[in-house]
């Protein structure tokens, strides 16, 4: 063997560019650490965390949880995080179900239904999201009169342009009952399913799952709402001043921003199930009804399965985009976590530090919606070996 | 052994670049190689900055930026304008994306030491009120209780209505919007009961933006005060010096009683105080580090405090400001520059 000097060994040299490139990256990153500090001291601007722990000293529009101005910079973004995981889970979940029936209605054989959600597709899709919010946020609040003449569609339903106003049960012992009572109906579903499916595997007999489930789901706080007197009480809204009072409210900005993602999104989502559905090629729709399937058990248990392969992945940056979209509540008032970040930015000048923490939560966001859906993606794919 | 002297090298920048100050009191060397002045002006705001309909920078603000290009280049022209909303006005300044910020801000504490920044003298004295549509039948800020207020975000107003409404034990329904314009229409949709911002801004909306100014009121509540300031950024004395005594000689020539009209002939005057001031005698204008005309130059170009103010919000425009605190202190006012000498 030639002798070969250590620097023109194959594996020392990799080794070495990698070190090297390392090196490189951590030196750059200290640099710029260095280097920001370095300036911000220099024009004396404040550094560090410990504005988290002062009074915020700014009102929040609506909040998931309690807070007033006297509360800390801390607790102050925790409003707006909670915002915006309400805005995000709500706008997730809506856009998948009007996705989802816009994918499918393309694909109708019905000219009328196909053709209007081709039109909504490719109109939506194609205007920016941030005009769309402010198009939501004009209608809404340019449409709905002031308070005082709020309309009355519903008793007890109020629209102004303060917001939508629904009577709100009051809450009562029999509501925690119900509350119960579904937690339970849900872990006796599941529990019956894996034992439905067991039975199936074992005896061939099939056992109306998705009849029972619903049944228990429902049943039990149905049943425990009656048992407790079946509570009519409702908190009403009532007018007091400037303002409507009592009852749940959906402000404008809520609703502005809610419709605009979900509309915006659910394009981008029909145009995944269209395609997740139409990769499934027809020879398996046949091949199921060859064996004497159903058409139901056939999109249930074959085709489904297959596209849900090719729909998950894209799907799932769909979800994080809504995410993401989210920030651009700003423009339209609704305190996210961008907006009430960017107040205190604003108010205590230390934007370095707000804009990591900015950063630092849409990336946790994002990673657990990651994880989450490549683990569903992995618990649907097809098994090596089978 | 490349790899190696690569390594070296790079390491070396790194290290090297590091321990280099990014710059050094560089805003008036940067300013007289561009020949221009930038300055942060508020994005349209009618008395104090915003374009007119040939797309020309008008307002007060836009005047004290004027003034300072008058002082430094001979020439008021020589001044570009950066519309930036109210968050991103101070990024702009510490970022050095422009050398001052003549954007209606209130000088404070906590900006002028933890934001980084150096205010000039006061060129608007200001305060904050409450704008409401009439029919509503408030007659005082004492009776908002519950009521939702429209306010910008990023700026002092949202923090004074916390504060007043916490003090007053009322009821605060705020909705914070970052963009001016945006704020303005969601109070003008009826949105909000009332809009909270400086009364000088509020009179520019009420003027300006509202259908019908007669069915909308300003309470009469000042609730703060709102000493409106050009800002720039710490570390240089120099620049910051220009910019303040740019501001000071135009307060300076309304004492004197120097408009653009008659500084022509004041350059004959036998007043030593005026020849000091507008350069017949020289010795301010090196002092300072420009043309011994510069004085001259923003009374001739730009005018004094007083034209500026009628001019731009007071009796010759639509806001029919009265002069109030931003009289000169000789009339009651606070508008006071120490001496030219």
């Amino acid at each position: 063997m030639p002798t070969v000097r250590w620097y023109n060994n194959r594996r020392v040299r990799g080794v070495l560019y990698q070190i090297i490139v390392l090196g490189g990256v951590v030196a750059l990153a200290a640099y710029l650490v260095d280097n920001t500090l370095h300036n911000l001291e220099r024009r004396s601007i404040a550094t560090g965390f410990d504005f988290l722990g002062r009074e915020a000293g700014f009102g929040i529009s609506e909040t998931l949880i309690d807070y007033s101005p006297a509360d800390t910079y801390f607790h102050a973004l925790l409003v707006g995080l909670f915002n915006t995981l309400k805005v995000s889970i709500i706008g997730i979940v809506l856009a998948t179900v009007l996705g989802t029936i816009a994918g499918i209605a393309r694909l109708s054989r019905n000219w009328l239904v196909a053709q209007f959600a081709t039109f909504y597709v490719e109109t939506l899709r194609n205007i920016p999201v941030l005009l769309q919010l402010f198009f939501w946020y004009a209608l809404i609040t340019e449409a709905l009169p002031v308070p005082r003449e709020a309309l009355n569609p519903l008793p007890g339903v109020f629209l102004s342009a303060r917001g939508m106003r629904f009577p709100e049960p009051v809450w009562g012992a029999t509501h925690v009952a119900m509350l119960v009572a579904l937690i339970v109906g849900i872990v006796a579903a599941v529990i019956l399913a894996r034992w439905a499916r067991r039975r199936q595997e074992r005896t061939g007999q099939i056992f109306p799952t998705g009849a029972s489930a619903t049944a228990l789901i429902l049943g039990l706080p149905a049943i425990a709402y009656i048992a407790g007197g079946a509570p009519t009480a409702l908190d009403m809204p009532e007018l007091r001043g400037f303002n409507f009072t009592g009852g749940v409210v959906v402000t404008p900005e809520f609703a502005a921003l809610l419709i605009g993602l979900v509309l915006y999104t659910g394009t981008f989502i029909a145009e995944i199930v269209r395609g997740g559905i139409l990769a499934v090629s027809h020879g398996q729709t046949e091949a199921g009804l060859a064996l004497g399937l159903s058409r139901g058990l056939v999109t249930r248990l074959i085709v489904l399965p297959q596209a849900l392969r090719v729909i998950i992945p894209p799907l799932t940056s769909q979800y994080l985009n809504l995410t993401k979209n989210s920030s651009l509540a700003v423009a339209i008032g609704f305190p996210d976590l961008v907006s009430v970040a960017n107040t205190a930015i604003n108010q205590t000048g230390q934007a370095v530090e707000g804009v990591a923490i900015i950063m630092a939560v849409y990336l946790t966001i994002s990673l657990s919606i990651s994880a989450f859906m490549n683990w569903y993606n992995q618990r649907i794919a097809l098994k090596g070996g089978r | 052994m490349r790899a190696f002297v690569l390594a070296t090298a790079a390491a070396a920048i790194a290290l090297g670049a590091a321990t280099t100050p990014a710059q050094a009191g560089a805003t008036l060397d940067a300013v007289k190689a561009r020949g221009e002045v930038v300055c942060g002006v508020n994005t349209s705001l009618y008395g104090f900055s915003y374009p007119d309909d040939k797309g020309v920078w008008r307002g007060l603000d836009v005047d004290t930026c004027r003034a300072v290009a008058a002082a430094l280049f001979g020439n008021a022209q020589k001044a570009r304008f950066v519309p930036l909303s109210a968050q991103a006005r101070f990024t702009a300044l510490q970022s050095g994306e422009i050398d001052m910020l003549p954007r209606n801000t209130t000088w404070t504490l906590t900006r002028d030491t933890a934001n980084g920044l150096n205010f000039a003298p006061t060129t608007y004295y200001d305060g904050q009120g409450f704008l409401v549509a009439k029919k509503l039948g408030v007659k005082s800020a004492k009776e908002l209780s519950g009521a939702t207020v429209c306010v910008q975000t990023g700026t002092t107003t949202e923090l004074n209505l916390a504060d007043y409404f916490r003090a007053n034990k009322l009821d605060l329904k705020p909705v914070t919007i970052e963009k001016y314009e945006e704020v303005t229409a969601a109070y003008l949709a009826g949105r909000c009961d009332a809009l909270t911002s400086d009364i000088s801004q509020l009179a520019s909306i009420r003027a300006n933006d509202t259908p019908n100014p007669a069915d909308h009121v300003i309470l009469p509540e000042v609730i703060s005060k709102e000493p409106l300031a050009p800002a720039v950024r710490h570390g240089d004395d120099q620049w910051y010096d220009i910019v303040v005594w740019s501001i000071f000689a135009t307060m300076q020539g309304e004492e004197f009683g120097l408009t653009s009209a008659n500084v022509d002939q004041a350059l004959n005057s036998s007043d030593p105080n005026i020849k000091r001031f507008l350069g017949v005698t020289p010795g301010l204008g090196a002092a300072l580090g420009v043309d011994e005309k510069w004085a001259y130059n923003i009374i001739k170009q730009v005018g004094n405090y007083g034209e500026i103010f009628d001019r731009n919000v007071g009796k010759d425009s639509k806001l029919q400001m009265a002069r109030g605190l931003n009289a000169e202190w000789t009339k009651g006012g606070l508008m006071y520059s120490p001496p030219f000498r």
